[in-house]
């Protein structure tokens, strides 16, 4: 639909696994970082 | 389409003079050229009025939604695979129907058929391959394979899947090599592009629903849109609103919808719905062998879980 494929992520975590839920997070990022702030679907409200 | 008209009114007499149905629900001649209404019979003189031409584009198991009563229905290939969606999503029982099934040689795109005149069409006839179009100043015969709705031309369960009875032999099924040649040029654009090519697709929707009140798949009591506690969809024409609600329709088709192209022939500013749902049906083809409304046998593959189950995209 338009969205670029580095926003959207899944992964299996469990509460027991913190390190793994750093590790994701921070790969994550880093992946989202590279294609820049979202612009699309992103609705404007005038105040 | 002679024939089938004439068998369709002789079976509907039929079944409602010996009371084996409350009512049939057909087509009758609409009140413009190139237009089949919705009709139903509870009558045998009613049953007079059905007809059956190229215009009957529509999706009859729309109406049986939730249905308590006996009925008749004149089914089509892609109707009849609705019914099963419907029976297997517990909609109606499948004692409740007397299926009236109707191989089917396709339906006319009444947007291309407009689109070779520059006149408002004024009067439409047709024989097996060639209709006749009457403008003002003109008169011309159309091949109908040159004019067959873009659903039609892929379609390749012309024949009712279930039925009681039929109203002609059955036809040759299509041998399609390349269903999908649509999606695949979607799915090779860039994000960018693919972006564009949806807002271009959506720019002039006006939000007035029949995509959905047409489709045989949205009988939610409350539909998203119309819900307003909690509200998850604006209801203006921010164009993020009115993308939210095609995206959020056609995930909901996912495995579901038939490609009846419904929605498009109720689109009155002739948007191609189907981009939206044809990608869906592709997947649900290509990952789990699903394609919907084919058996009364098998669960849809999003209503069940198997341990082989594809699951790559989970890291």
């Amino acid at each position: 639909m338009g969205i670029e494929k580095e926003r959207l992520h899944f992964s299996w975590i469990s509460s027991a696994e913190a390190t793994k839920f750093v590790d994701v997070v921070k790969e994550v990022t880093q992946i989202v970082e590279t294609v820049g702030p979202n612009n699309k679907l992103v609705k404007k409200i005038s105040a | 389409m002679d024939s089938y008209t004439t068998k369709i009114r002789e079976l509907s007499a039929n079944l409602l003079k010996d009371e084996k149905v409350d009512f049939i629900i057909g087509f009758k001649q609409g009140t413009i050229p190139m237009a089949a209404s919705p009709h139903i019979a509870k009558t045998s003189e009613q049953a007079e009025q059905f007809i059956w031409d190229n215009n009957c584009r529509i999706n009859l198991a729309n109406y049986l939604t939730s249905r308590k009563e006996k009925i008749g229905i004149i089914a089509k290939g892609c109707d009849c695979r609705n019914i099963v969606t419907h029976i297997i999503e517990n909609k109606i029982k499948r004692e409740q129907l007397h299926i009236i099934g109707v191989p089917c040689n396709g339906m006319i795109d009444k947007i291309k058929v407009s689109s070779l005149f520059d006149e408002e069409i004024t009067g439409y006839s047709e024989t097996d391959e060639v209709i006749t179009i009457k403008t003002l100043s003109d008169e011309k015969n159309i091949n109908k394979t040159e004019v067959l709705k873009s659903n039609c031309m892929t379609c390749t369960h012309r024949n009712p899947v279930i039925y009681d009875e039929l109203v002609a032999d059955l036809v040759e099924e299509q041998q399609i090599e390349d269903q999908f040649s649509d999606v695949r040029l979607i799915e090779e654009m860039t994000a960018d592009e693919k972006w564009n090519h949806f807002d271009n697709l959506l720019k002039n929707c006006i939000r007035c629903y029949a995509c959905r009140n047409a489709c045989p798949l949205c009988y939610c009591p409350t539909c998203f849109v119309d819900e307003s506690g909690p509200q998850w969809v604006g209801k203006g024409q921010d164009p993020t609103d009115i993308r939210t609600f095609h995206y959020l329709r056609a995930y909901h088709c996912a495995g579901r919808c038939t490609d009846c192209g419904a929605c498009v022939e109720a689109c009155p500013m002739d948007i191609n719905v189907r981009d939206f749902t044809r990608k869906l049906n592709k997947d649900s083809l290509e990952i789990y062998g699903w394609e919907a409304g084919l058996t009364l046998e098998q669960r849809p593959p999003l209503d069940t879980f198997t341990p082989d189950d594809p699951n790559d995209f989970i890291k």
